[in-house]
């Protein structure tokens, strides 16, 4: 089964390691990830207003060159699918935006495409089950800290990968790999995101307060589906690791990664970047395959 | 004292932010609960629903002085919370958009520390530059 892929900027290149260990794992599970001919930055933002037609072309180019590889689409960034899911909406249900948007991009596109995250071809087309069937080093005792953010579920009527408030489907994928997903209240919260860029000071308290929450559970492990809330955590950890009593850090990996080693991936090839908070010593320690 | 005024009520400013933002601010009955689950209302100095009250009673220049327009990160917690379906997200980004078209930044590109451009992901980039780079 091919599926069309589409990585997106920063699994080109910062992310690495999100995208070579997501294809290895797909092609384990019998799956290959055809990336598209001609993709482009989504923008990295879907507007809020609707005003803002002109933040719309970006995405809407990628999909209008998506629909000539085949009916559907799939993302890994967290971000990629929020904008791109969106701005598919936008084109299907709006058909003035629609007009203006394919006018300006010389396509004609009409939001026809189905926009998918590989947790939901995990999910609906192979079936967790079938995951846990080639496992080959169960996670087990490692204690995974499931963290959403908001792209991946926020708004629920636009995403629906699943509920918005209580999601589950990172700690299926987790307990079909072996692992033991730990509840922790700030799953759904935000990281800082773009304020990366300004204010440091609001990005280490939101990131710090989502690593607090999941370590104060129990968490050996942080997984995400987005390399700005990755970015974010990491970077905040050594202040968060100072500033807080008994605080002490723990690996932010992207869930492909752990997916992949489970499936009995190199560990090497997996792409776990340089970190003082390194997944590969945990893994070592507590996986014995 | 607040004077209020029809004319600031029904203002072409506020019309013109509706339009934009594409919000209907009068939907607002002012529950708190976008404050409530806002991840950054602590660092601002009008909190979500305050902006909303704002915008019904016309208050334009409060609001658009505020750091809430470019302290808000866009997590649509206040969205998905929010029992009338108001985002206080879409009409900070209205109000954002509007500082923007008038050259008024939250970021200087000369000034984006050299170690951010270097070491940040693409997105984080992109989407700084979207929203607080005009």
């Amino acid at each position: 089964m091919k599926i069309p892929y589409y990585p997106g900027c920063t699994l080109n290149t910062f992310a690495k390691g999100f995208d070579s260990s997501a294809r290895q794992s797909a092609q384990t599970l019998g799956f290959e990830l055809s990336e598209l001919k001609q993709w482009n930055c989504c923008g990295a933002a879907f507007p809020l207003t609707p005003d803002n037609v002109m933040g719309l072309t970006a995405p809407a180019k990628v999909l209008a060159n998506a629909s000539k590889d085949g009916a559907e689409v799939m993302t890994l960034c967290s971000v990629c699918y929020n904008v791109l899911k969106r701005t598919n909406k936008v084109i299907r249900d709006h058909r003035e935006r629609r007009r203006v948007i394919n006018g300006f991009i010389e396509e004609d596109y009409d939001g026809s495409l189905s926009v998918i995250h590989y947790l939901e071809v995990l999910r609906d087309k192979i079936g967790f089950d079938k995951v846990t069937a080639a496992v080959k080093r169960p996670l087990k005792g490692v204690k995974t800290a499931c963290y959403y953010g908001c792209m991946l579920l926020r708004p629920f009527e636009d995403m629906g990968i699943d509920k918005a408030e209580a999601p589950v489907i990172f700690e299926d994928l987790m307990k079909s790999l072996g692992a033991e997903p730990v509840e922790f209240p700030n799953k759904i919260e935000c990281c800082g995101a773009h304020l990366a860029m300004n204010n440091e000071d609001v990005v280490t308290r939101l990131s710090g307060n989502v690593m607090k929450s999941a370590v104060g559970m129990g968490a050996d492990i942080i997984v995400t589906s987005c390399p700005l809330c990755q970015y974010n955590l990491e970077k905040s950890q050594a202040r968060v690791e100072a500033e807080t009593p008994g605080y002490k850090g723990v690996p932010i990996v992207y869930f492909t990664q752990l997916l992949g080693y489970a499936l009995g991936q190199d560990v090497e090839g997996l792409g776990f970047g340089e970190s003082k908070w390194d997944a590969r010593e945990l893994l070592k320690g507590k996986v014995t395959a | 004292m607040i004077k209020l005024s029809n004319d600031d009520i029904k203002s072409s400013v506020v019309q013109r932010i509706e339009r934009i933002s594409g919000e209907d601010f009068k939907k607002c009955y002012q529950c708190g609960n976008c404050s409530g689950g806002c991840p950054v209302s602590y660092a601002m100095d009008v909190q979500p629903h305050q902006v909303m009250r704002m915008l019904q009673l016309g208050r334009v220049d409060e609001v658009m002085n505020a750091n809430s327009i470019w302290v808000c990160v866009g997590c649509l917690q206040c969205y998905s919370r929010c029992p009338k379906g108001c985002s206080v997200a879409s009409a900070l980004e209205g109000l954002r958009q509007i500082h923007l078209r008038r050259s008024e930044e939250a970021q200087k590109v000369s000034e984006i520390p050299v170690a951010f451009l270097k070491k940040a992901p693409q997105q984080a980039i992109v989407c700084g530059f979207r929203k607080l780079v005009s």
